[in-house]
């Protein structure tokens, strides 16, 4: 019995569906027609009743946060979509934009109606040019269709290659040209957001979330998923799995059963270990396949469900190797400005080195544990509390191999048996 | 470190009460946590917080737990960044071990890619990062890796160098630049631990309050070019003194090492210059110890030879030639309230006349009734420009000519959007930075837009020395000020003047603003200072005593502090001296020295004690900073001449002055009527020819600033300016050689094309290559010719 349920992925499959006119054959840019027709405030109230949270990680309720623009209060008001996809394993939004960008946009004047904004800012990473050329085109077919201008604007703004650019209020100050680093909150983007105007910041997925909801009414959506976290939404699988890719699903789905949809761990190995949100997320183990995949219970197992970004890795990966290497991501990505994250990153990686190569002793354990300690929670954004979560995650689960490793005085895994390269020649 | 003291406030003010560590404290609303816990005495650690910048959170170590009405934090909050709420309870390292831990882990990430060079910093011993780590630190750190390494030092102007490796990054000095100077020349860069202070290429780190960010700079990443590796704190004596460059008034502290000046940092003054200086107070001193200093009195000998002389020799050869002549007094506008005191009882005292006058500047006979009618005893203050609704400035550009008012200007202008209009016949930069209206008048035609501007109740007028310049224009101020009800501050560039025309250093007043010719002051005075007779006819200004000594009216002059070329007339004045029988009061070899008959050496600022009045007429007393020196204060030296005359000042000492002035009562009286004066009718120009108009720049050729090299290193560039219309028909583009010239002389300056009234050409008063005064003689409102070359 299959699991799936697609809805933003409904027409993927079809060749031209990235084009204007798949998308109108399949009733597209009609939600946005339904939704100009009520009251803004009847499109919130909609939107809230479908339970739809925000999908960049959070899972903050999309329709409250559009509560929070004050309304009557004669100043521009903006939406900012959050299309700065950069964790290591997050690959929703990137595919969503290739296949249908026209969804986005149908949401952006759906969203931007609801909160009395005339302009929507897409703010892409700048790596991604496969991705800003046919949104750039997507734009440019809804403006000749007539479904933008006429109130909306469309702003298509690319970054410069910043993973903390995908922090809403650094993504703010990039876009209005600074160099992207987290704002003091508060205010709040709602109160004073892109050029100190209330904005709504959203996420790709979750904007474009919005039209079938639209369409479908708020009942229809909360019958998919579970208690607290409603609809249906794109899973990321990657790694050591048969088929990777986006699985959409309701929300509360297992990994036990996305692995089954996505044809199990590669041939002849077993589940290591697994990220449910992307690599900031704590890690989970071969002990966890029956978590509901929702944000309660993956936040009840200890971890995130993030951007329900699910690298998975089997027996052959060094967990040490792979957390060394997220480390080096997130030092290379601190934007520098507070100190535990800048100078807290830099230390990390060194020491995770040294780990891999098999130098130290249990103390360093302890050691490593603590630095991790007096940097989460105690950082500038959120950036830090990620970058050493798989740190304290690995530790948890996989200590004896860190000191095994530290026993064998050198790495105890030959890093080239976990690349997929290697599979396919044996 | 930095703290904050209470300012003084007289709105009333919701107060808050918290809880920090068990006690309780009220703070006004919006007060952060931070403070709060200071005004209990709890020091929470911190690098970026500073009470005069916006909060940033950025560096981390003020961690603290919080809850408010039982709701605690999950984590740890920056109380650098969270303001107090009521129920709110705060517990910091003293009482919290999270807290603690956060704090001291925040520290040693602080420190594993400092390098430790504490031995040869020169923050060594007055560190902040050093002093918190030893409070808040680990006595031994666990980092075993590699630090970050950057090549050192950098220099970021030609004043401050930058060690990137000691920085911790909190942005202490880049939020200064934007927020408090108005000049964002340099920003972080790079991100991670790589981030790094940095400037733009094309534009460079040319703020006259660069210095403010060594000073704030909570390690050593960031020192001055001419203090670094001098010495180390502990060495220094530190005295509490006054800046002696204009007449904002700064507070400041002098750092003197066996004797020799090493360095002066912003004092902190809340109402004044809060904790601010600008770099020619803090950065020019050298020519204290210029090696060209007076260290003996000089008397002319038969063959007409300055010799050395014992000082009861100076004295009495000074004393001869002054009674034996009819002479007069010229004192510059630098002296000291006391020293002006001095001067000016010297003048009616042993000499017996009103012939004296501080303005060794251009001035005019307008300025020295509107002196004695508006600013004598005026009490116009800083604490006016942050409640006025509109500022208006006149002959008046206070970023080069008083830089704090600058700096309180754009303070409101930032925090309130004030409105100020400045009335000039050249935009500024600075004016430009304070998103000023400008309203462009030809050179000398200032007073028609006076008249025309509104102004209310509530808004204040700044009107600069300059204004003296333009014939009318102090008239128009006047009738303005009574027409609107708007307040009148006078803003003298000297830190003298306003103490000078107190002290009754000028023709047309005796001390404490007591006109010369009103018959009840001069009693009062001839009574506090036990005399029979005091003159009665207003003095000779300093241009008409020049003009005197050609005509035999007067034949002796006593000058101190006086730079001839100052004026308009310096071939005039210097005629002048050549004539006279001359005693010169100096601190180092001058046009005046050259010429004098007598010359004794007095004491330089950091030398003795006293006090300058700014341009508020607040007191800014100072201490002798320098403990043992030898030189004598201009006060005492009078005495002795005095007495050597016959006539007794009583005033011995500096302590003696300030007692005599502060005894002097109020006067009562009508303050002198000023008679208004026209203005004079725009001059018509030929195709070749502008009205030339100039200010001083606040890095020039001034002689306080002799020898500071590093200083002149970030003076703006010269140039001649003109509107763009003027440049295109004398066919000129931006950066071509113009020639400026009149009967007197020429000048070749680059040209640059700006905002600029179309009859003006402006250029700098008195900076390399633009000596106006020297050069042509004119500096505002006269028509020069120009050429392209």
């Amino acid at each position: 019995m299959t699991k799936l349920v697609p809805v933003l992925s409904a027409h993927w499959d079809e060749k031209d569906s990235f084009t204007i006119e798949a998308y109108t054959r399949h009733g597209g840019y009609q939600a946005a027609k339904k939704a100009l027709a009520m009251e803004p405030d009847a499109v919130i109230q909609l939107v809230k009743d479908s339970g739809l949270r925000g999908r960049g990680g959070a899972g903050f309720p999309t329709g409250m946060k559009w509560g929070f623009i004050p309304q009557g209060d004669n100043k521009d008001h903006y939406l900012v979509v959050n299309a700065d996809e950069s964790e290591p394993g997050t690959c929703k939004d990137t595919p969503l934009l290739m296949a249908n960008p026209h969804v986005l946009i149908e949401g952006c004047i759906i969203a931007a109606y609801a909160i009395r904004a005339k302009y929507a800012f897409i703010y892409i990473r700048g790596e991604v040019t496969h991705v800003v050329r046919r949104v750039n085109q997507a734009i440019e077919d809804a403006y000749k269709a007539g479904h933008l201008g006429n109130g909306v604007e469309i702003v298509l703004h690319v970054g410069a290659g910043a993973y903390i650019c995908g922090e809403e209020t650094a993504l703010l100050d990039s876009l209005e040209g600074f160099r992207g680093q987290p704002r003091l909150r508060p205010p709040f983007p709602a109160i004073a957001g892109l050029y100190a105007m209330p904005t709504v910041v959203n996420n790709v997925e979750s904007i474009a979330s919005v039209p079938a909801i639209i369409t479908n009414g708020a009942q229809w959506y909360q019958s998919m998923g579970t208690e607290k976290s409603k609809g249906t939404t794109l899973y990321s699988l990657s790694g050591h799995v048969k088929n990777p890719g986006q699985f959409e699903a309701p929300l509360g789905i297992t990994l036990r059963e996305l692995l089954e949809l996505a044809g199990g761990i590669r041939e002849g190995h077993r589940l290591k270990f697994w990220t449910p949100g992307g690599s900031s997320t704590p890690i989970f183990t071969d002990a966890h396949l029956d978590i509901p995949l929702d944000y309660e219970g993956v936040a009840a197992a200890g971890s995130m469900l993030g951007t329900k970004a699910l690298q998975i890795f089997d027996e052959t990966t060094s967990v040490i190797r792979a957390v060394l290497r997220w480390t080096e991501f997130y030092k290379h990505e601190s934007c520098g400005k507070c100190t535990p994250c800048r100078e807290g990153t830099w230390w990390l990686v060194q020491i995770l080195r040294d780990l891999d190569a098999g130098i130290g002793t249990e103390e360093d354990l302890n050691k490593l544990l603590d630095i991790c300690d007096n940097i989460a929670g105690r950082s500038f954004c959120a950036l830090a509390d990620g970058a050493v979560s798989p740190i304290i995650s690995s530790l948890k689960y996989f200590r004896q191999e860190y000191l095994d490793q530290l026993a064998n005085k050198g790495p105890l895994f030959d890093p080239v048996a976990s690349t997929l390269f290697v599979a396919a020649s044996a | 470190m930095t703290t904050t003291t209470d300012r003084p406030t007289t709105e009333i003010v919701d107060l808050i009460t918290v809880i920090i560590d068990g006690f309780e404290v009220s703070v006004p609303k919006g007060t952060l946590v931070i403070r709060a816990a200071e005004k209990l005495g709890i020091q929470i650690p911190r690098f970026c917080d500073h009470p005069l910048l916006d909060p940033v959170g950025a560096c981390r170590q003020c961690l603290v737990e919080i809850e408010i009405n039982g709701r605690a934090f999950p984590k740890p909050q920056a109380s650098c960044t969270i303001p107090v709420e009521p129920g709110m309870i705060v517990k910091t390292q003293l009482s919290s071990t999270i807290a603690d831990k956060a704090q001291k882990g925040v520290m040693e990430l602080l420190l594993i890619n400092h390098p430790l060079d504490c031995p040869v910093c020169d923050k060594g011993g007055e560190c902040p990062l050093q002093n918190q780590a030893m409070s808040s630190g680990r006595s031994e750190s666990r980092f075993e890796g590699v630090k970050r390494r950057f090549e050192k030092p950098i220099n970021i102007s030609s004043q401050v160098l930058l060690d990137r490796e000691r920085c911790v990054l909190c942005a202490r000095c880049t939020r200064f630049s934007d927020q408090i100077a108005g000049d964002p020349f340099i920003t972080l860069n790079e991100r991670g631990a790589l981030q790094q202070v940095g400037i733009y290429e094309k534009q460079p780190f040319k703020s006259y309050f660069s210095g403010n960010t060594v000073q704030i700079c909570p390690v050593g990443a960031l020192t001055g070019a001419s203090y670094r590796f001098r010495a180390r704190p502990f060495d220094l004596v530190s005295t509490p003194s006054a800046c002696e460059h204009c007449a904002s008034g700064c507070d400041m502290r002098t750092d003197v090492r066996r004797g020799k000046t090493l360095r002066r940092l912003a004092g902190d003054d809340a109402s004044v210059n809060e904790e601010w200086n600008c770099d020619k107070g803090r950065w020019a001193f050298k020519y204290v110890t210029a090696i060209d200093r007076l260290t003996h009195p000089l008397v002319r000998n038969e063959l007409g030879e300055l010799v050395q002389a014992s000082w009861p020799e100076a004295i009495a050869a000074a004393a001869k030639g002054l009674t034996a002549n009819t002479s007069a007094v010229l004192v510059g506008g630098r002296v000291t309230h006391e020293d002006a005191y001095g001067y000016s009882k010297f003048a009616r005292v042993a000499l017996g006349t009103n012939d004296i006058d501080f303005r060794s500047r251009i001035s005019s006979h307008e300025e020295r009734e509107f002196l004695a009618a508006r600013v004598v005893g005026s009490t116009a203050t800083y604490r006016d420009i942050d409640r006025a609704d509109h500022v208006l400035l006149v002959g008046f550009e206070p970023e080069e000519e008083s830089p704090i008012v600058f700096l309180r200007l754009n303070k409101q202008v930032r925090k309130r959007a004030l409105k100020v209009t400045a009335i000039a016949s050249k935009l500024s930069i600075g004016v430009e930075k304070l998103k000023g209206e400008f309203i462009k008048t030809s050179p000398g035609q200032e007073a028609v837009a006076i008249a025309a501007a509104a102004l209310t109740s509530k808004s204040i007028i700044l009107v600069g020395e300059r204004a003296c310049e333009s014939p009318g224009a102090l008239t128009a101020v006047g009738a303005l000020a009574d027409a609107t009800g708007a307040k009148l501050a006078w803003i003298p560039r000297r830190a003298g003047e306003r103490g000078a025309i107190e002290a009754g250093a000028i023709g047309n007043l005796l001390p404490g603003g007591r006109p010369v010719h009103d018959d009840v002051a001069r009693m009062d005075i001839q009574a506090f200072w036990g005399l029979d007779s005091l003159p009665s006819e207003i003095g000779r200004s300093a241009d008409e005593i020049f003009e005197a000594v050609q005509t035999g009216a007067v034949t002796g002059l006593i000058v101190g502090g006086v730079d001839p070329l100052d004026g308009d007339k310096s071939g005039f004045a210097l005629d002048a001296l050549d004539k006279a029988f001359v005693v010169s009061l100096e601190i180092a070899p001058s046009e005046v020295t050259r010429r004098a008959d007598v010359v004794l050496p007095v004491a330089a600022i950091t030398e003795k004690t006293g006090s300058y009045l700014n341009w508020e007429g607040r007191p800014r007393s100072f201490d002798a900073a320098v403990a043992d020196s030898l030189n004598r204060s201009d006060l005492r030296i009078l005495s002795m001449i005095a007495a050597e005359m016959g006539a007794d000042l009583n005033l011995g000492t500096v302590t003696a002055a300030a007692r005599e002035i502060a005894s002097l009562s109020p006067w009562n009286g009508a303050r002198a009527e000023m008679s208004p004066v026209a203005p004079t009718i725009a001059p018509l120009l030929n195709g070749d020819e502008f009205i030339i108009t100039s200010w001083r720049r606040l890095l020039d050729l001034g002689t306080l600033q002799k020898g500071e090299e590093n200083l002149a290193g970030t003076a703006r560039q010269t140039v001649a300016v003109i509107s763009p219309k003027r440049a295109e028909s004398l066919g000129v583009l931006t950066g071509d050689l113009l020639e400026i010239s009149n009967a007197q002389g020429s000048v070749k300056l680059s040209a640059l094309i700006e905002e600029i009234h179309d009859d003006a050409i402006w250029a700098p008063r008195n900076s390399q290559g633009a000596q106006l005064l020297v050069d042509l003689g004119v500096a505002h409102g006269a028509v020069v010719k120009v050429v392209k070359l």
